[in-house]
């Protein structure tokens, strides 16, 4: 017995040293996983599915005659956006070029092939990356759409869109996750998108929603969903899209996936179930909107965190991003009496800020070996860095908006006139009628 | 007693109601219909919009009032709802025969109010 440990341990460190002695010399060549590439492929798929689970989610919760026009906007990033992703995007984000943002080498996706491009991931095809992280791109700047939802016109929608990803997410992007950013250099820990999709997002919806200023109505009485079912259904198709969002960004089918699949699902169970209580609690009912805020709120917050705490961590970020959100949305909105229709900064900028922070907290090696410790792990190092990661990109997308903001409403105007606001932009914007009332 | 129905333009009907509480007139029934006038619908296209069949959505409010009541539902009804354009609705006055409050078995004027 004694023995036969012996002889294991011997072959253990031969075996390692040898190991060892390879990677001093040379890195090992990239080769294509087929799991790794059926993963990620998948993912994006899944990720791809969020945005109209957003449509659903942000539909249901407008007045029935702005229902199209929700789901229109999401619908239209998703197509406006893989075309820009693709001509320029990927490239301004991911090509290396200066530590603000990428080279143009890649511009068309000239030079993304079917090599894997190791500093991204050394197991997958490069295009396999490039469209997992086209379908980020493109919901990001759909989370926006609930702060200015029932008021913007088309046109400004479409023109502000394509800039802010160009502008505003793709350089945030770059400075995170790509190669040479100064964030990610700086070691940033961010790892599905808490600061370059929720934060990003979430701020750009709270300059959005004071600028484009409140709904005609807001004052005067609440504006009930017109459908809660819809709500629910597009929450339903988020969360399960949020398994491709976090786990597909291990870009493998591997032990980090898992974890992150995991965390995921219980900071989402944790948070939907504290927002349900709060609910009881404050409101005399548990809410299905409530319910379902909650669910989407640990999700957002867990986004950052998902490669790096482990499971009981994943449940305190969970319930504390839905007492947090629960506050931002509740008292928040109304003292300050900005009109965030859809809480995209209550629920994403509130969240993403806590889930990037909280990384900084519960981050753990043990988890993680290629992350670093957090402050309750001994490194409060790590936790200044996720302070800086969130306050740049805070600054950043606060300015970056506000600017873009001013170019669109002074070339084309941001707003619809009072009449097709009350109307509704389902007609006024698009011609259609989401429901009929005989047929 | 009189009842006096209006058919307004749906997106009126926040603002007729505004003016029908200021006239102190707050029992109302509102239900969503569909219909056109004279103009069968067609001037009415928004922007090209084309309704099938020409029927409009439109909103019809029903109040039941008192005589001294009339004219002021009257005049906050056309306050909320005038634009002075084609579609912005009518408003019909009919003798109402008995009232009957329900829960208390109250019947006319005393029923209304």
């Amino acid at each position: 017995m004694k023995v036969s440990r012996l002889v294991a341990l011997c072959c253990v460190l031969v075996l390692s040293s040898a190991g060892l002695c390879f990677a001093a010399q040379s890195p090992p060549a990239p080769k294509i996983d087929s799991g790794d590439t059926a993963w990620v492929l998948m993912s994006a798929a899944l990720v791809m599915l969020m945005t109209p689970g957003l449509a659903f989610f942000y539909g249901g919760l407008v007045r029935r005659k702005n229902y199209l026009s929700v789901l229109m906007q999401c619908f239209i990033v998703l197509a406006a956006l893989s075309i820009q992703w693709v001509l320029l995007g990927y490239s301004l984000s991911f090509a290396p070029g200066t530590s603000w943002i990428g080279g143009l080498q890649w511009i068309g996706l000239k030079g993304v092939g079917f090599e894997p491009y190791p500093s991204y991931s050394a197991t997958i095809p490069h295009q396999a990356f490039m469209i997992f992280q086209a379908m980020f791109a493109v919901i990001t700047p759909a989370l926006i759409i609930g702060a200015f939802a029932e008021r913007m016109k088309f046109s400004a929608f479409l023109i502000f869109t394509i800039l802010w990803a160009t502008f505003v997410y793709d350089p945030v992007a770059h400075w995170i996750w790509g190669v040479g950013g100064w964030l990610r250099e700086m070691g940033a820990m961010d790892f599905a998108g808490g600061a370059v999709v929720h934060i990003n997002a979430g701020i750009a919806a709270l300059v959005a929603a004071v600028m484009i200023g409140k709904r005609k109505c807001f004052d005067k009485h609440s504006v009930p969903p017109h459908s809660l079912p819809f709500s629910v259904l597009g929450a339903g198709l988020l969360w399960f899209g949020w398994f491709g969002f976090n786990a597909g960004s291990a870009l493998g089918a591997n032990a980090l996936a898992v974890n992150a699949f995991v965390v995921t699902h219980t900071a989402g169970a944790a948070a939907a179930l504290t927002w349900a209580i709060i609910d009881w609690k404050f409101n005399g009912a548990p809410t299905m909107l409530g319910t379902i805020s909650g669910a989407i709120a640990g999700l957002a917050t867990i986004t950052p965190a998902a490669g790096y705490v482990g499971i009981i961590s994943a449940i305190f970020i969970g319930v504390v991003a839905s007492i947090l959100c629960f506050a931002a949305v509740s008292f928040l909105k109304h003292k300050f009496r900005y009109d965030d229709s859809l809480d995209a900064f209550g629920i994403h900028g509130i969240g993403g800020i806590w889930g990037t922070l909280a990384t900084g907290l519960f981050a753990s090696k043990a988890i993680n070996p290629a992350g670093a410790n957090g402050l309750l792990f001994g490194n409060p190092k790590q936790f200044l860095i996720q302070l800086i990661t969130v306050a740049v990109t805070a600054g950043y997308a606060l300015i970056a908006t506000y600017i873009l903001y001013k170019i669109v409403d002074w070339a084309v105007g941001i707003r619809v006139n009072e009449d097709d606001e009350a109307i509704g932009l389902d007609l006024t914007q698009h011609n259609e009628h989401a429901y009929t009332i005989l047929d | 007693m009189k009842l006096v129905t209006a058919i307004i333009k749906p997106h009126h009907l926040e603002q007729v109601k505004e003016e029908l509480y200021k006239a102190e007139v707050n029992l109302i029934t509102v239900s969503e219909v569909l219909g056109h006038g004279r103009q069968k619908g067609v001037t009415e296209v928004y922007r090209g919009f084309k309704e099938t069949g020409n029927l409009l959505r439109k909103i019809r409010i029903e109040i039941a009032v008192n005589d001294n009541f009339v004219e002021p539902t009257i005049k906050a009804i056309i306050k909320g709802a005038k634009t002075g354009k084609t579609g912005d609705g009518k408003i019909f006055v009919v003798d109402l025969a008995e009232c009957v409050r329900i829960r208390t078995e109250e019947r006319g004027g005393e029923a209304i109010g």
